[in-house]
């Protein structure tokens, strides 16, 4: 329990040790500390910036989805409805070509009846003067009654 | 102790209670002589540390830290934290903060010496001065240097005069010698000697229980370890010797296990003692 010098040598010693500390021990050990607590923040903050980008994305992403499927909605639509019509103007078009050809049949039909009928008419009549000749033959000058054969022709 | 006659206990104490002087003490006070042994441990001690710490701080990294890095960053958070809560000059924390993390560490290792085995280096260093040619009954070592007063007194001048600057600094010359007289009991000119005596015995208490406090636990924590170690050496064959030495063996090991508490409890008082006269030393009556 005496004093001596020993105290002032451990008064200096203790001052040199606390500058070396200052000086060497505590700015690099601290940057690392400030610099790691930065780091984490960022991390964090590139963490929810991250987070509320990937929300805006899947929101986006589902209003891309719905857009398509309304556009690809709206072009079936416009499709059949185009096709429905397409059909309607072929049907129409058809049924048209389809009764035009059953007018022109059967134009051609009374035509060739009209005349089948006076080709018949013809040989009816030639028939008659004929088969009139079988019963009459000398009795009916074909001169001499033609008139009344053509007025029977008209009649007939 | 292997020489012809075995020391008695008074003997033993006194051996291990005396230090490696650079000359002989004549009076209750000499400033001419050195305690060798203190100055020796308390300086290895100091370089270790420091240089534990700058080896961490040399490596220090900001991406993931390596478990001793970790380990000295944990320290230095700690007192980084406490200083912060104490001493609110950013300015004067860059140098009080790591006074107080030397403090804690270097104290730290120094009461930790109490946990050698007590003659461990007193023998070594016994065998040394033998076989230099000297007595070794007369080699005499204390490796805890905290258990000195010089060494504790020392230190706690060294934040005294930490103290002072500060006063000065942050409150101004003036401004403080007037603080000196006028606080804490009132700016009265008849006041003056009083408040002045006041503030003497504020100093010199701080600072004298700052530096008695860490030497009382370290000096009754080593005299407790060499009275163990007595009770230990009764060992002489018999069966009460035996149960002696059976405690010795028992009580080394609880005293040992609470002193970790003690030296590692009274480092933190000592930093946080620093901290907290340097931060009154900021603070305006």
């Amino acid at each position: 329990m005496n004093l001596n010098a020993t105290l002032f040598a451990q008064l200096v010693v203790f001052f040199i040790l606390a500058w070396f500390t200052m000086k060497f021990v505590w700015p690099p050990i601290m940057k690392a500390l400030d610099e790691r607590a930065s780091k984490i923040a960022d991390g964090l903050a590139a963490a929810d910036k991250a987070k509320s980008d990937l929300a805006l994305a899947e929101r986006r992403a589902t209003d891309e989805l719905r857009k398509a499927r309304e556009t690809a909605n709206e072009l079936r639509a416009g499709a059949e409805r185009q096709g429905a019509q397409i059909l309607d103007e072929a049907r129409a078009e058809a049924a048209k070509i389809v009764a035009a050809a059953r007018a022109a049949a059967e134009g051609e039909a009374a035509v060739a009846a009209q005349r089948a009928r006076e080709a018949l008419r013809d040989q009816v009549a030639q028939l008659a003067v004929a088969g009139a000749e079988k019963i009459l033959r000398k009795e009916i000058d074909a001169a001499r009654h033609a008139d009344l054969l053509n007025q029977l022709k008209a009649e007939l | 102790m292997a020489t012809e006659h075995a020391p008695t206990a008074s003997e033993y104490i006194v051996h291990h209670l005396t230090h490696l002087k650079s000359g002989t003490q004549t009076s209750l006070v000499d400033w001419s002589v050195f305690h060798l042994d203190s100055l020796f441990f308390s300086v290895s001690l100091g370089l270790l540390a420091v240089l534990l710490m700058a080896r961490a701080a040399a490596k220090a990294t900001s991406g993931v830290p390596g478990r001793f890095q970790a380990a000295v960053e944990i320290l230095v958070e700690m007192v980084s934290d406490q200083a912060k809560g104490i001493v609110h000059s950013a300015e004067s924390r860059k140098f009080v903060a790591p006074v107080a993390l030397t403090v804690f560490v270097w104290i730290f290792l120094m009461n930790a010496m109490d946990l050698l085995p007590l003659d461990l280096l007193p023998n070594i260093w016994g065998g040394i001065y033998g076989a230099a040619g000297h007595d070794p009954s007369h080699a005499y070592l204390r490796v805890v240097p905290t258990a000195d007063l010089n060494a504790t007194l020392g230190m706690s001048l060294a934040v005294l005069l930490i103290c002072l600057y500060y006063s000065v600094k942050i409150k101004g010359l003036g401004h403080w010698i007037h603080e000196l007289f006028t606080a804490p009991f009132g700016a009265h000119p008849v006041l003056w000697p009083i408040n002045f005596a006041m503030q003497l015995i504020e100093f010199v208490a701080k600072t004298v229980s700052h530096g008695m406090r860490l030497f009382g636990n370290m000096y009754a924590g080593e005299l407790i370890f060499m009275l163990i170690a007595l009770m230990g050496a009764a060992w002489a064959g018999t069966f009460g010797s035996g149960l002696l030495w059976l405690g010795g063996v028992i009580a080394g090991t609880i005293w040992a296990i609470f002193h970790i508490l003690i030296i590692t409890l009274q480092a933190f008082i000592f930093m946080m003692l620093t901290l907290v006269y340097i931060g009154q030393a900021h603070e305006s009556h």
